[in-house]
């Protein structure tokens, strides 16, 4: 494909101006994209033209820019970070679309994340969740021989699968529930097996279940939709494990 | 927060009374197949249930409690998720969720209403269309009461589409209850899934096989 193909695309934006502003979609027209851009240039390129013509820039949230801080947050087309697998926002590129689409774009919408303006939320009820109980106490002192606690290869593959997890929030934000459930359980799971979370697991899950549903996230349902937004593939056995760890806690 | 009032602890209580209740499905299901046996079979099974006496009322105890239960949780954690999830997406496209499992509260509302429907009409016998009488060996003709009844084209639909509710509730519903239970792994998660849908296509698709053979007349008077 030529290097100097560009696309022009319609796109639905959410605005608002503050937490308790109405909101409503706004069109705009992005102009001169090419494939190697990714969404979040795209935006860019929107906002520079938005700064030109003295409007407000579209205000959307973004770190790293490299699928590994989880900050972008945005539903495209009615998925949490456009439904490529194991993809954020940030690493979705331009390529796929084609010349003409039009682009919905929404804020993460769940009543446990409060619409801060525009594409921005307030995902704080993450960390809460995580103050509950994601992770060990240990006396601090000298460094630990590194072969002093062995972790066979197995556990530590499995609890480094889950701590993948990047705190996006896309999971509750997929879910019809607004659950929490992947999230939260992709902590537990992860220090349940290891050595140093074992002492403190039957406390970490259940105060952290009772912290998410504190904050106001709904129950789960297993819709498994979770898993098929999750740009880590965090995988639902995790829940399962959360839910095996939630019933050994009872006794 | 207990296990009463917990998001995860509800759920396994539903997941613990809802799979009960499709256990008492399955053997409900054989005990009705009898009827393809004709009259000695359907009334000689009911005629061994009645026998048990005051057991049939530690079971019909035990089944309210179980329904109760899981109707109240049901309803419960529907109204929360609805709380939670206040705003709806302008565009709303799942990935995964399925229509089954997105309709579990409306399809569990469907088999309330049944059962309540159903114990009046074939348990206490209240309704207009009970054709009551006893068999030539003297038992309570079952055969006959629900064969008459089921060839009322209405009565029947109200049957077969109850069981297409039950059916879409446990499409989704086996393989949750193993999720909530935490009885699963990433390996055997979409052999449970394929199981349970299934195993919740035969017992729907064996219940409404009994208005269906009635209605085409392969089962008659
Ligand atoms: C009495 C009326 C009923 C209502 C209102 C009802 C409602 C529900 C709802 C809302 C759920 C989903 C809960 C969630 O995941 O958030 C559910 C799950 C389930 N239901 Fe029902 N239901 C009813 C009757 C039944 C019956 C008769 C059966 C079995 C024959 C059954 C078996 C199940 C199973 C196995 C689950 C999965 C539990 C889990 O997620 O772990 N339900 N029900
Ligand atoms: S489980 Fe996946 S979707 Fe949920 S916060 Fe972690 S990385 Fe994001
Ligand atoms: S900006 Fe860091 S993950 Fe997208």
């Amino acid at each position: 494909m030529s290097e100097h193909k560009t696309m022009t695309l319609t796109l639905n934006v959410w605005r608002q101006k503050g937490p308790n502003a109405p909101g409503k979609f706004e069109t705009y027209t992005a102009k001169g994209i090419t494939e190697h851009h990714s969404f979040l240039e795209m935006i860019d390129v929107v906002n520079e033209d938005l700064i030109k013509a003295g409007k407000d820039p579209i205000v959307f949230d973004h770190d790293c820019r490299e699928g590994i801080c989880g900050m972008c947050s945005q539903v495209i087309n009615g998925v949490p970070h456009g439904g490529q697998e194991r993809t954020t926002v940030c690493q979705l590129h331009m390529r796929k679309f084609k010349d003409g689409d039009t682009i919905y774009i929404e804020p993460w919408r769940a009543a446990a994340f409060p619409i801060l303006k525009d594409l921005i939320v307030d995902r704080s009820a993450y960390d809460t969740i995580t103050q509950a109980g994601g992770y060990t106490s240990c006396h601090t002192g000298g460094v630990p021989d590194g072969n002093a606690l062995l972790v066979p290869k197995g556990v530590a593959d499995y609890a480094m699968d889950a701590a993948e997890c990047i705190g996006c929030g896309a999971c509750a934000a997929g879910c019809p529930n607004s659950s929490a459930m992947l999230f939260t359980s992709a902590k537990v799971a992860q220090l349940a097996v290891l050595p140093q979370g074992q002492a403190e697991a039957k406390k970490r899950v259940t105060s952290m279940v009772d912290a998410m549903q504190e904050c106001g996230f709904g129950n789960c349902s297993n819709h498994y939709e979770c898993q098929a937004v999750c740009p880590k593939g965090i995988n639902v056995k995790f829940i399962a494990k959360l839910n095996r760890e939630y019933l050994k806690a009872q006794f | 927060m207990s296990l009463f009032t917990s998001t995860v602890g509800r759920k396994i209580i539903m997941a613990i009374t809802g799979q009960l209740m499709v256990l008492f499905v399955i053997v409900h299901l054989l005990g009705n197949s009898s009827i393809f046996i004709g009259p000695n079979g359907i009334n000689a099974y009911a005629e061994h249930l009645h026998s048990l006496g005051p057991l049939v009322w530690v079971f019909r105890l035990i089944m309210l409690v179980l329904v109760s239960l899981h109707g109240w949780f049901g309803i419960q954690l529907t109204l929360e998720n609805k709380a939670a999830a206040t705003t709806t997406y302008a565009v709303n496209r799942k990935l995964k969720a399925s229509f089954a499992g997105e309709n579990m509260i409306w399809t569990g509302l469907i088999v309330l209403a049944f059962i309540v429907y159903h114990l009046l009409h074939f348990t206490a016998r209240v309704t207009p269309d009970i054709v009551a009488g006893t068999d030539a060996a003297g038992r309570y003709d079952v055969y006959t009461m629900v064969v008459s009844s089921f060839q009322h084209g209405a009565i029947a639909l109200i049957y077969i589409v109850a069981m297409i509710a039950l059916l879409l509730h446990l499409f989704h519903g086996i393989q949750s209850f193993f999720q909530t239970m935490g009885w699963n792994s990433e390996r055997s998660q979409c052999r449970i899934t394929t199981g349970g849908r299934v195993v919740a296509a035969i017992l729907g698709l064996g219940y409404i096989a009994i208005p269906v053979s009635i209605l085409i007349g392969i089962l008659n008077k």
